[in-house]
């Protein structure tokens, strides 16, 4: 009798010994005489629960967790291997009320697959969305997206349809397909999470977008920190195309998709879509002006798609249950799901796909379980280091666009980053002014220099010269830098800083009547 | 530094298998750092020559990637995290603790060329504050204890 074991081998899970674990597994099976057959699936996404095994039993998966190499003995004496009681058993785990309460669409196989084997791809409806593109014309696959309401995961929230459509309606020779996957933004994961966990979604994404461009060729610029994500993206290719999901004539209709994957540089400004693309064709990463679009001129000066890597692993399930389906999810202008990563000091840490809507607090408090350090959280960063500071009286805001933007805050790639009471939020501003001095392309002036004086400013007014003037300074050269970047590097720098000044003034050592000025 | 003749065998190699790629560049320097360490800056012309650009525009491209190294760097390079969700979670006592350790600061080698210290700005483990990444492996939840160990197991 052979018994199937799951243990992951997402990175994070590896940052926490799951290959060490699996190692163990595997000699502790063979000494016992018990035939297990190991498959490496990606994560489930709780982290906390991590390196999280599973086992194949009548009842579905079981889960174990967090195992350490300590724990392999003891789980063998419960014979674990047949789903039978263990302290660290989780029981079913698709009831764990953490993945229960979520509503994953994109996220539907991360951590239920092996991610490299097509076939398991294949059998939970991998290619169904492909399949049904690849019968309609382009005009209406672009339509679905544009149905569905989707907009660009990666931050900056454009109609990901309009897109596609600009791309489709400009005639050309050559046209390309972007992925964006230069996952910078500090608290995000989720691209990483879809690109090791899930990586035939990403492509599907990619050859349906070029199915309705008419584009024939791809790349992935993949950031240089995600070595994981390289070696798995590869290999996937490699086994698509030898399935003849890409290539010449793709499932035996006239289209062809070449795809490949592009190593960055350890550069953020790269993550901006004019600087990747600058950085894609072998030059330094400096933001281009805007217009023209890189829709019309884009890669080589050729109409292109840059698209983050959710946006595009959303695209197969759409095509697949309908654009209906996908807009169904979802509130006001932000409809479907949104891959929210919970990053920092939270107890329980991880993925959530879920509808927009969803409160802050509940995040925060009923999926992160407060504070990692018991401490009240004080404040979280939301959507990167681009992304304002909320502090406590805003947890209650619906995570939405729309709702975000009226605060002045994002939610940009859905990452959350939580503090508890004992960060300094002035030393978190002035952080921001010097990641953005460190990252700044330096093709603008707000931008370049702005970020040095900022910091200097924040200096003055913490060393308590002339605050009352410096503050001014700091406010105004904020205003400079929003109104006069050429991207949102500069151009967005500020919100961290400014809503750290205007919720936390004690903070900088400001009267607080002082910040109502 | 001078170049070893080994170094300039395999920085030719690399620049002729890229020749007629598109946007070689990323692609090229990733090889050559991937094969040798790092970069020469005596490659450089050569560099240029073969694809068309001055030796200003590669010296230009090599400097604006954080990723790429002009020197050799240590055995092991070890980054840590600086980024918000690893600083909620105490990485700037953790970075003041490696520093100590090695004696260095950051884009510094220790004495016995076994570390390079470099800080990097998220690496997609914000689950598990703070991380680390020596060489390509990340660690999660890294202690003052964790490093210990990994530093000592490194020598």
């Amino acid at each position: 009798m052979s018994y199937k074991i799951y243990i992951p081998i997402d990175s994070t899970a590896k940052s926490l010994g799951a290959n060490e674990v699996a190692h163990l597994i595997e000699l502790k099976a063979q000494s016992r005489k018990i035939d297990l057959q190991i498959i490496r699936n990606g994560s489930r996404g709780l982290f906390w629960l991590e390196p999280m095994l599973e086992v194949e039993t009548d009842q579905g998966r079981i889960a174990y967790g967090p195992v350490t190499e300590n724990d392999i003995e003891s789980l063998f004496d419960a014979e674990f291997f047949m789903g039978k009681a263990h302290p660290l058993c989780l029981g079913v785990t698709e009831e764990i009320d953490w993945l229960k309460k979520q509503e994953r669409l994109t996220f539907a196989r991360v951590g239920v697959i092996d991610p490299i084997n097509i076939k398991d791809y294949e059998k939970h409806d991998g290619f169904k969305g492909l399949k049904k593109a690849i019968q309609l014309k382009p005009n209406e696959i672009v339509k679905e997206v544009t149905d569905s309401g989707l907009r660009g995961r990666g931050g900056a929230a454009f109609p990901t349809g309009i897109k596609w459509q600009t791309v489709h309606d400009v005639p050309s020779d050559k046209k390309y397909i972007v992925c964006n996957a230069d996952e910078g933004d500090s608290g995000t994961y989720s691209d990483r999470m879809i690109m090791e966990n899930d990586p035939f979604v990403l492509i599907e994404g990619m050859i349906i977008a070029g199915l309705a461009v008419g584009a024939d060729k791809g790349y992935i610029y993949l950031r240089s920190e995600y070595p994981d994500a390289l070696k798995v993206l590869n290999e996937a290719i490699e086994t698509a195309k030898q399935n003849n999901y890409l290539g010449q004539n793709i499932l035996g209709s006239q289209f062809n998709f070449e795809l490949e994957v592009t190593r960055a540089a350890g550069a953020y400004i790269c993550g901006e879509e004019t600087s990747l693309l600058e950085s894609l064709e072998g030059k330094r990463g400096m933001v281009r002006y805007k217009p023209p679009l890189p829709a019309i001129e884009g890669l080589y000066g050729k109409p292109t798609v840059v698209n983050n890597v959710i946006s595009l692993a959303t695209v197969p399930i759409i095509l697949d249950k309908g654009a209906k389906h996908y807009a169904d999810f979802g509130m006001g202008r932000s409809k479907g799901t949104l891959p929210i990563q919970l990053a920092g000091n939270l107890k329980k840490t991880g993925l959530i796909e879920k509808a927009f809507g969803i409160t802050l607090r509940e995040l925060l408090y009923e999926f992160g379980g407060g504070s990692a350090t018991g401490k009240p959280i004080k404040a979280a960063q939301v959507g990167g280091p681009l992304g304002a500071f909320i502090p406590e009286a805003q947890f209650d805001m619906p995570l939405d666009y729309e709702t975000f933007a009226k605060v002045n805050a994002v939610v940009g790639h859905g990452g959350i980053v939580a503090f508890d009471d004992t960060v300094d939020m002035s030393k978190m501003a002035r952080y921001s002014f010097e990641f953005c001095a460190i990252e700044s392309c330096g093709k603008c002036t707000p931008c370049r220099i702005g970020s040095t004086r900022g910091m200097e400013v924040i200096d003055k007014i913490k060393s308590g010269i002339d605050v009352e003037k410096n503050e001014k300074l700091l406010r105004d050269l904020s205003e400079t830098m929003v109104d006069g970047s050429l991207c949102a590097m500069g151009g967005m720098t500020p919100f961290p800083v400014i809503s750290a000044l205007n919720y936390f003034p004690a903070d900088f050592g400001l009267d607080k009547d002082l910040s109502k000025a | 530094m001078t170049v070893s003749k080994k170094e300039l065998d395999k920085v030719s190699e690399c620049i002729e298998r890229f020749k007629d790629k598109p946007g070689a560049l990323l692609p090229l320097m990733h090889a050559i750092q991937d094969n040798i360490g790092y970069i020469p800056e005596d490659c450089y012309p050569q560099i240029a020559k073969a694809y068309n650009h001055s030796v200003a525009e590669v010296h230009g491209f090599v400097t604006f990637y954080h990723h790429f190294r002009r020197h050799p760097a240590g055995k092991n390079v070890l980054q840590i995290c600086r980024a918000e969700s690893c600083q909620s979670m105490g990485s700037e006592a953790l970075e003041a603790h490696c520093k100590q350790t090695l004696g260095i600061d950051y884009h510094q080698t220790s004495e016995d060329n076994l570390i390079t210290l470099e800080p990097i700005y998220c690496l997609g483990n914000c689950a598990c504050s703070p991380a680390v990444m020596i060489n390509d492996q990340v660690i999660g939840r890294v202690t003052k204890e964790k490093i210990n160990n990994l530093i000592k197991k490194l020598k």
